[in-house]
C-alpha cells in the first residue's frame, strides 16, 4: 500500500527486503518506545521511592550488543545477495537489448542501436523523454550525462542510477508489467530539476519492435 | 568591550549559543518559505515580493529561489546551527567546568574560533544579496552543478568561501577541546571519571580535527574550479546551454568522496554531543548511576572510529563501483551496534530509577524516542538494494530530520534547559518549558513523519513543484498538512524564546546546584566566576553517583570523599 506498483524483475525482491527490515525495525521501535513509556510510568518519582544503586550488568550488556549485531549481519548478507543479483545478473544475455540514456539539463536523450546493434551508426533510433522497453527481456541501460549530474529514477522499477558526466555507467533492468510510468530526476541538476520528467512505456517485444520501426521512419 | 571580545570560555560558549540560535531562526524561516511552496505550489505571497523581488516576483516563488532556500536551509542548520550550538556552545561552556579547569588551554585561539563563525555566516548569507542569488546546489554542493560559473553565480562562490572559514573555526575549537581535556583535568579526574558528555565532546573534537581539513581542501579545489578555471571536479566533454566547455580531466565523484569523508563524520559530530548531554541528564533525573558507563563511553569512541569508514554509503547509486558499495554497507550496518548499546543503556538507566519529569528530562526522553526513529530508518538506507529505491527521496529527508531535529535539536533543548541555570544564574520557567516541549514534539512529528510516506511513494527530494509528476499529485493534501504543522512548529519556538530571554531577568535564582547533580560544574556558583572555581578542585569518584546506599542525600558530588561511592 505504501509502495508504488512493482513492475520489474527485482522490484518484488527489493520490496520483500524492505518489509523484512520494516518488521525488524518495527519490533525494536515498539520495544524501545514501550520500555520508555513503561519505565517512566512505573518508576515515576514518589515520596518513598529510592532509585536503585546499579552501575550495569555485563550479561545484559553482552546480550544487547550481540543480538543486534547478528540481526544486522543477517540483513547485510540478504542485502548483498540481492545487490549482486541486481548489479551483476547471472542471466544477462551475451548480446542484450541495449539503450543509451544521455541526460542533460533538463531532458532525457534516449537512443537505441537499431538493427546493427551498434551505437553511433546511421540506423540508430533517437527520442527525447520517451523510453520504450520490451517486457520480459533484460535490458542494459547505459547512462551518461552531457552537463551536470542527474539521476535516472523509475519508482515502479525500484531503480535509480546517477548520470554523471565523464563516467559511463550501466544498470540492468527487466520490466515485468505492461504499462506507462514516469522517469523522475532524482539528483538536483539546476532550476529545471523539478520538471525533468520522462515517460516509460513497457510493451510486448513485438509491439516494442513495431514502435522502433515507426519511430525511425518518423525521424 | 571586554565582555564582547572575551577569552573566557563561558562568555564564548554563550556567544556561540545565542548566535547559533539566531541563525537557526533564519534557517527555520527559509524552511517556512519552502513549506509554503510545497503546501500551496505557485500560490502568491504578495508581501514577499518586497523582501525577495527576484526570488518571488509578484509573490510567486521561482524554481531558482526554491533551490536557494533548501541549499541555505541545510547549510545554515548544519554548519551554522547545530554544529556551533552543540560543539561551539556546549563544548566551550562545559569542558573546562566539567574537567575542573579554570579555562581552555588556548583562550585566545578560542576567541578567534568564535569570531570566525559570524564572519563565515556573513559571507555565506551575503549570497542572497548578490546578482544571481545565493548558493543553490544543495548543502552537498555536487559539482559540476556547483563548480561551473555557467550554472550558478557568485552566491555559490561565497558559500564555498564561507564554509572554508567556518571549517577553520571548527578546527581551532577542536584543538582547544582536545588539549584541554588531555592536559587540564583536575587532580583525580581520570578519564574513567569524566562525564559522558566530555567523552562525547572529546570524540567529536578528534573527528573534527581529522575530517574538517579534508572538507576545507575539497572546498578550496571547488573554489579554484569556479574562479580560476581548473578542472579538479570537472570532466572533459561537458556541454552546457549548447556550449562545449574547455574543462578536462576532472572527476565529479572525487568531490563526493571528499565531501562525505567529512560530512558523514559530521553527522556524528552533530549527534554525539547530544547523546552525551542525554547521558548526563538521564542519571540526574532518574537519581541513578548511568547503566554501563564504560559501554556508553567506548561506544561513542567506536561510533567515531567506524564513522570514518561509512562515507560512501551516500554514493551507492552514484556510479561508484557497485562492489565498493558492499564494504560501505557492512561498515554502516556495524555502526548501528554501538548506537544500539547506547539506547539500551539509557533504558537501563531509567529502569528502577526515581524519575522526575523536568523540562530537560522531557527533552532527553524526547531525544531517545525520536532519535530511535532516525536510527532505525537508517538501516533501510544502509541496505544497498532498498537504498536504490529510497536514495534521494523524501525518505532520506525524513531520516535526516529525525536524526538532526529529533536527535540533535531535542538533545540541544535538553542541554540548554539543563545548563541554563548554571549559565545565567536563574531558572527557566518549567511550565513554559513543558508547553514548548509538548508542542515541539507534536508538530515535529506532523511535519516529519509524513516524509517517510512521501519517500516510499517515490517523491524525490529538492523538488520545487512535485505536482509536475502525475504520480505525485495525490500527495497535495499530505503536503498541506505538513506545511501547517511546520508553521505551528516554528511558532512554538516563540515560547522557548520568550522563556529564554525573560528568565534571564525574572527567573527564580538558581543557586549552585539546582538539580542536585553530581558533576564539577555544580560545585561552583551560578554563573561561575572568572576562573570557574574559587578553591582547588580534587575529584574523588565517578560522575554519576546518585542514590548511594547509606548516604543521607541522594547525590554524591565528584569532589566529595566517601567510602561508599563507586571509584
Amino acid at each position: 500500500m505504501l509502495l508504488p506498483e512493482s513492475a520489474s524483475s527485482y522490484s518484488a525482491q527489493i520490496d520483500q527486503l524492505f518489509w523484512t527490515i520494516l518488521w525488524i525495525t518495527g519490533f525494536f521501535f515498539f520495544l524501545v518506545q514501550g520500555a520508555l513509556l513503561v519505565f517512566v510510568l512505573k518508576y515515576h518519582h514518589k515520596k518513598n521511592r529510592k532509585a536503585q544503586y546499579i552501575h550495569g550488568n555485563t550479561l545484559v550488556e553482552v546480550v544487547w550488543t550481540v543480538i543486534p549485531a547478528l540481526i544486522l549481519l543477517g540483513l547485510t548478507f540478504a542485502s548483498q545477495k540481492l545487490w549482486v543479483e541486481i548489479r551483476y545478473p547471472k542471466a544477462a544475455p551475451a548480446t542484450p537489448v541495449q539503450v543509451q540514456i544521455l541526460a542533460e539539463q533538463f531532458a532525457w536523450n534516449i537512443r537505441y542501436p537499431g538493427p546493427d546493434g551498434q551505437f553511433g551508426t546511421a540506423d540508430d533510433i533517437s527520442t527525447i523523454n520517451q523510453l520504450h522497453l520490451p517486457l520480459g527481456q533484460p535490458v542494459m541501460v547505459n547512462i551518461n550525462s552531457k552537463d551536470v549530474i542527474h539521476s535516472f529514477f523509475v519508482p515502479e522499477f525500484r531503480v535509480k542510477q546517477d548520470a554523471v558526466p565523464g563516467l559511463a555507467t550501466h544498470i540492468w533492468l527487466e520490466p515485468t508489467k505492461q504499462g506507462h510510468y514516469e522517469i523522475r530526476c532524482a539528483e538536483l541538476c539546476g532550476l529545471g530539476h523539478y520538471r525533468m520528467k520522462g515517460f516509460v512505456t513497457t510493451e510486448p517485444p513485438a509491439d516494442f519492435q513495431k514502435w522502433l520501426t515507426e519511430t525511425k521512419t518518423n525521424e | 568591550m571586554s565582555k564582547i571580545f572575551s577569552t573566557d570560555h563561558k562568555v564564548i560558549g554563550i556567544q556561540f549559543l545565542i548566535s547559533s540560535l539566531l541563525l537557526m531562526v533564519v534557517g527555520g524561516l527559509l524552511a517556512m518559505l519552502m513549506r509554503w511552496q510545497l503546501g500551496w505550489p505557485g500560490t502568491s505571497l504578495p508581501w514577499m515580493e518586497k523582501i525577495a523581488p527576484a526570488g518571488m516576483p509578484g509573490g510567486v516563488m521561482v524554481p531558482e529561489y526554491y533551490n536557494m532556500l533548501f541549499t541555505m536551509h541545510g547549510s545554515i542548520m548544519i554548519f551554522f546551527g547545530i554544529i556551533p550550538l552543540l560543539v561551539g556552545a556546549f563544548g566551550n561552556y562545559l569542558i573546562p567546568l566539567k574537567v575542573g579547569a579554570p579555562d581552555m588551554a588556548f583562550p585566545r585561539l578560542n576567541m578567534l574560533s568564535f569570531w570566525m563563525f559570524p564572519v563565515a555566516a556573513a559571507i555565506v548569507l551575503t549570497g542572497f544579496f548578490v546578482e544571481g542569488g545565493a548558493a543553490a546546489a544543495g548543502w552537498t554542493a555536487y559539482p559540476p552543478l556547483s563548480g561551473l560559473k555557467e550554472t550558478l553565480g557568485a552566491g555559490q562562490t561565497l558559500w564555498a568561501a564561507g564554509v572554508v572559514v567556518l571549517g577553520f573555526s571548527s578546527i581551532f575549537g577542536a584543538v582547544n577541546y582536545v588539549a584541554t581535556i588531555i592536559n587540564l583535568r583536575a587532580p583525580g579526574m581520570h578519564f574513567h571519571r569524566l562525564p559522558i558528555s566530555v567523552w562525547a565532546l572529546f570524540t567529536t573534537a578528534v573527528l573534527t580535527l581529522l575530517a574538517t581539513p579534508v572538507l576545507a581542501s575539497a572546498l578550496i579545489l571547488l573554489l579554484l574550479d569556479r574562479t580560476l578555471g581548473t578542472s579538479f571536479f570537472l570532466p572533459a566533454g561537458m556541454i552546457v546551454d549548447g556550449n562545449a566547455l574547455a574543462h578536462a580531466g576532472g572527476q565529479p565523484l572525487l568531490w563526493q568522496h571528499l565531501f562525505w569523508f567529512y560530512s558523514h563524520p559530521a553527522v556524528y559530530i552533530m549527534i554525539l554531543p547530544a547523546m552525551g548531554f542525554v547521558s548526563d541528564i538521564l542519571p540526574t533525573f532518574a537519581r541513578k548511576p548511568i547503566f554501563g558507563y564504560h559501554a556508553i563511553a567506548y561506544s561513542a569512541v567506536a561510533i567515531g572510529a567506524v564513522g570514518f569508514l561509512v562515507w560512501a554509503h551516500h554514493m551507492f547509486q552514484s556510479g561508484m563501483n557497485p562492489m565498493l558499495g558492499t564494504s560501505f554497507m557492512i561498515s554502516t550496518m556495524l555502526v548501528a551496534v554501538p548506537t544500539g548499546i547506547k539506547v539500551f543503556s539509557w533504558l537501563g538507566t531509567l529502569w528502577r530509577g526515581s524519575i522526575r519529569l523536568t523540562t530537560p528530562m522531557l527533552h532527553a526522553l524526547g531525544f531517545i524516542s525520536m532519535f530511535i526513529i532516525g536510527g532505525l530508518t537508517g538501516i533501510f538506507l544502509a541496505a544497498t538494494p532498498v537504498d536504490m529505491f529510497m536514495h534521494d527521496t523524501y525518505f532520506v529527508v525524513g531520516h535526516l530530520h529525525y536524526v538532526l531535529f529529533g536527535g540533535s535539536l531535542f538533545g540541544a533543548f535538553a542541554g540548554i534547559t539543563f545548563w541554563y541555570p548554571k549559565m545565567f544564574g536563574r531558572r527557566l520557567n518549567e511550565r513554559l518549558g513543558k508547553i514548548h516541549f509538548w508542542l515541539t514534539l507534536f508538530f515535529f512529528n506532523i511535519v516529519m513523519f509524513p516524509m517517510f510516506v512521501l519517500g516510499l511513494g517515490g517523491m524525490p527530494r529538492r523538488i520545487y513543484d512535485y505536482t509536475q509528476y502525475a504520480g505525485l499529485v495525490h500527495f497535495t493534501g499530505l503536503n498541506r498538512i505538513m506545511s501547517i504543522g511546520a508553521f505551528c512548529l516554528m511558532a512554538s519556538q516563540l515560547i522557548f524564546a520568550v522563556n529564554f530571554f525573560l528568565s534571564m531577568f525574572k527567573g527564580e535564582k538558581a543557586g549552585e546546584n539546582p538539580w542536585q547533580a553530581t558533576t564539577l560544574e555544580w560545585t561552583t556558583s551560578s554563573p561561575p566566576p572568572h576562573g570557574n572555581f574559587t578553591a582547588p578542585v580534587t575529584v574523588h569518584c565517578g560522575p554519576y553517583e546518585y542514590s548511594v546506599p547509606g548516604e543521607s542525600k541522594d547525590w554524591h558530588l565528584q569532589t566529595e570523599k566517601g567510602s561508599n561511592a563507586h571509584p
